[in-house]
C-alpha cells in the first residue's frame, strides 16, 4: 500500500469511527471498587507467581519511566502515530489502578479497554495479551495489587487526528483484535502449547518480531518475520530464521534466560532489555517457550552461513576488519564477554543490517548494576562510507548472502535517529555470576 | 603501514601499524602525552581526544580508522603561555585534583562547545557522561566547563 492509498484508508476508517461514536455509546465502565484490595488478600504463592509473570510479560519494561519508580507508568512510547505514555498500573487509587476488580484489570487485557470502559491505545499489546489466561492474570494482577502504590499521573498522550479518536480503535479493534484466551491445539503436547499461550500471549514476541501494517496492525500473513522497534530489527524467529547458527531449545532457553548463548551471541538493543526481565521468569515457562519457537523454526538457518572468503575487493572493509574488530572477535575470551566470531553473527547474516550498523556506531554499553559485556562504539571516529565498506566486507566474508540493498541509507538513518536508538546494556549476562560459572 | 593525519592544525606523518590504538600512535610515536590512558576499554574517557569535531576514546580507535583525519588532543586547544578558554577556565576553577582525567575531559568538553557553544548546565552533564573523575572534582569541571561556555 503506498502511502496515499494509506492515508486514504485511514481517514475511511477514522470517518467509520466517527460514525460509530456517534451512534452507540462506549462500552459500559466497570464499578470502581471501594478500596483497594489489602495485600494481604492474595496468598504469597499468587504473588510469587505473579511475579515470574509480570517479568515474562516485561510490563515493567513500558510501565516504568527512566528513573521513574516501578510500575508508575510515564515512560514515552513512541509510535509511528505519535507519542504514548505508559500508564500507572501500581495501586495507587486516584493515579493508578488501585480500584480496579480483577474483572476490569482481565478486561483491560482481553479487549484493551480500561476500567472506565474506554479504549487504550495498542501501543499496550492487548492484541497479545488477550491470549493470557485466567489463572496467568490473576497472579499478575496480584503482584502488581501488592506493589507499592505510587502517585503519578500519566503525562497527556500526543496522538494526532484521526489516531486521537478513541472510537476508531474500535473499528481496529474489529479488524485485528482476535480475543482470548488461548485455545490448546490438540495436534501438540501441553508444553507446546504453554509455550505458544506464553510466546503468542503474555510474551507478545510477534509484537517486535512480526512486522506491521499501515494501521499499526501486526501482519498476520507475514508472522514472526521479522519486524523494526525502537531503531533496532527484531529478528525472523520462524521458518524464515536466518541464523547462521541453527537454533535448539537448550540455547533458546539459555538465551531467552540469560540473555547470552555462546554459539549465538549477546542480546542488545530492546532485547536486551527484555532479558533482563526474563531472568526472573519460571524455568518451565521458559522452557514451553524455548520449546514453541525453536519448534516453529524447523530447519530454518545454520549451515549456508559461513563461507570465509580469503581474497576481498573491498580493501577498506578489510583493514577496518583487522584493525578494529578482529581483536576481539577472533580473540581468546569466551562469550559473553569475548565477540562472537562473525561466522555466526546474525547481525551480519540476518535480514536486516541495522543492528549491525546500531552495533558498529554505538556499541553495547556498560551495566550501571553488575559485570556485563561492553563493545565500544565507533559514531565518532567513523565516517558513513567507512560504516558501509565494514558491514558490506563482514556480509561478504562471513556469509553466503546476497549483499545488503541500500546500506548506505540505513546507515544515514541509524546516525540520524541516533539520539532514539534504545542504547540497553545487555541484560541477564553478568548479573549473577554464578550463571556463567565465572567468579 | 604509513599513513597521515592532521594532528592539531599540521599534517603529520606516521608510521605505527594501522591495528595500533590512536592513543600509543600519539604518545609514543609522536611524543604527545596529553591524552592519557585509563582503561584501554573505552569506558572511562581519560583518553578521550577529537577526530574531526566528534569526541572519541583514542585507546580504542585504530591507527587505520582515522588515516586522513583531523585529531585534535588538549595540546591542541592552547599553550602554557597562551591558554585556551576551555584551558583558562579549568585552571580559573582549579577543576583539576590528581588531574589525570582532565585532558580527556577537556576534549569531552570541547566536542560539546564545538556543536554548542553556549551549552547549558544540562547539556554539559549529559556531555560529559562518558567521562569518570575518581577525585570527584565533578563539580568543579562542571563550573569550568560552564564557564567556558558563558565566555
Amino acid at each position: 500500500m503506498n502511502a496515499g492509498a494509506a492515508r486514504n484508508a485511514l481517514l475511511a476508517l477514522a470517518g467509520l469511527a466517527l460514525a460509530g461514536s456517534c451512534a452507540t455509546s462506549e462500552t459500559d465502565a466497570i464499578a470502581r471498587l471501594e478500596a483497594a484490595p489489602p495485600p494481604t488478600s492474595f496468598s504469597p504463592a499468587l504473588v510469587e507467581r505473579g511475579a515470574r509473570l509480570t517479568a515474562l510479560g516485561d510490563c515493567q519494561g513500558c510501565h516504568t519511566a527512566e528513573d521513574g519508580r516501578a510500575f508508575a507508568g510515564g515512560r514515552p512510547v513512541e509510535t509511528p502515530f505519535g507519542t504514548i505514555y505508559s500508564t500507572n498500573i501500581t495501586p495507587e487509587p486516584r493515579t493508578g489502578i488501585g480500584l480496579w476488580s480483577e474483572q476490569a484489570f482481565r478486561r483491560a487485557l482481553r479487549e484493551g479497554l480500561d476500567r472506565g470502559g474506554r479504549h487504550l491505545y495498542p501501543a499496550f499489546p492487548y492484541d497479545r495479551f488477550t491470549l493470557a489466561s485466567d489463572e496467568d492474570i490473576r497472579a499478575i494482577y496480584a503482584f502488581l495489587m501488592t506493589r507499592p502504590p505510587v502517585s503519578a499521573p500519566p503525562p497527556r498522550n500526543r496522538i494526532p487526528f484521526p489516531f486521537n479518536v478513541r472510537s476508531f480503535l474500535a473499528v481496529w479493534n474489529a479488524l485485528y483484535l482476535h480475543p482470548g484466551p488461548w485455545k490448546n491445539d490438540p495436534a501438540h503436547d501441553a508444553r507446546w502449547n504453554r509455550g505458544g499461550e506464553l510466546a503468542e500471549g503474555l510474551g507478545h514476541c510477534s509484537s517486535c518480531h512480526t512486522p506491521r501494517n499501515a494501521l499499526g496492525a501486526e501482519r498476520g500473513d507475514r508472522h514472526f518475520e521479522g519486524g523494526d522497534t525502537e531503531g533496532w530489527h527484531a529478528y525472523a524467529i520462524g521458518a524464515t530464521s536466518q541464523s547462521p547458527v541453527g537454533w535448539t531449545e537448550p540455547a533458546m532457553r539459555k538465551y531467552l534466560r540469560d540473555g547470552w548463548e555462546a554459539q549465538h551471541g549477546v542480546a542488545r538493543g530492546p532485547m536486551a532489555a527484555v532479558s533482563r526481565g526474563l531472568v526472573h521468569a519460571d524455568e518451565g515457562d521458559l522452557a514451553a517457550i524455548a520449546h514453541y519457537i525453536v519448534s516453529g523454526m524447523g530447519h530454518a538457518g545454520g549451515g549456508g552461513a559461513r563461507k570465509e572468503s580469503a581474497a576481498s575487493a573491498n580493501a577498506q572493509g578489510e583493514r577496518l576488519y583487522r584493525d578494529a574488530c578482529a581483536q576481539c572477535h577472533e580473540g581468546d575470551e569466551s562469550l559473553p564477554f569475548g565477540g562472537l566470531v562473525l561466522a555466526q553473527s546474525i547481525g551480519v547474516a540476518g535480514e536486516s543490517p541495522r543492528n549491525l550498523v546500531n552495533m558498529i556506531l554505538y556499541g553495547l554499553p556498560a551495566a550501571g548494576d553488575g559485570t556485563a559485556p561492553i563493545m565500544p562504539g565507533f559514531a565518532g571516529a567513523m565516517s558513513d562510507a567507512q560504516v558501509v565498506a565494514l558491514s558490506s566486507y563482514l556480509r561478504a566474508r562471513f556469509t553466503n548472502r546476497p549483499p545488503w540493498p541500500d546500506l548506505e541509507s540505513v546507515v544515514a538513518k541509524a546516525r540520524k535517529e541516533g539520539e532514539r536508538v534504545a542504547k540497553t546494556p545487555a541484560g541477564g549476562a553478568g548479573l549473577d555470576p554464578a550463571r556463567w560459572g565465572g567468579t | 603501514m604509513s599513513g597521515r593525519i592532521e594532528l592539531n592544525g599540521e599534517w603529520r606523518e606516521v608510521r605505527s601499524e594501522g591495528d595500533t590504538p590512536l592513543l600509543y600512535v600519539l604518545r609514543d610515536e609522536l611524543g604527545l602525552n596529553g591524552a592519557k590512558y585509563g582503561c584501554g576499554l573505552g569506558q572511562c574517557g581519560a583518553c578521550t581526544v577529537l577526530v574531526d569535531d566528534e569526541a572519541v576514546f583514542s585507546c580504542v580507535t585504530p591507527l587505520s580508522m582515522v588515516d586522513g583525519k583531523r585529531v585534535t588532543t588538549v595540546e591542541g586547544l592552547g599553550t602554557v603561555e597562551h591558554p585556551g578558554p576551555l584551558q583558562r577556565a579549568f585552571v580559573e576553577e582549579q577543576a583539576a585534583q590528581c588531574g589525570f582525567c582532565i585532558p580527556g575531559m577537556m576534549m569531552r568538553a570541547a566536542a560539546l562547545l564545538r556543536a554548542e557553544p553556549h551549552a547549558d548546565e544540562k547539556r554539559i552533564r549529559e556531555a560529559l557522561q562518558p567521562n569518570l573523575c575518581r577525585c570527584g572534582t565533578h563539580m568543579r569541571i562542571l563550573r569550568a566547563v560552564k564557564k567556558a561556555a558563558q565566555a
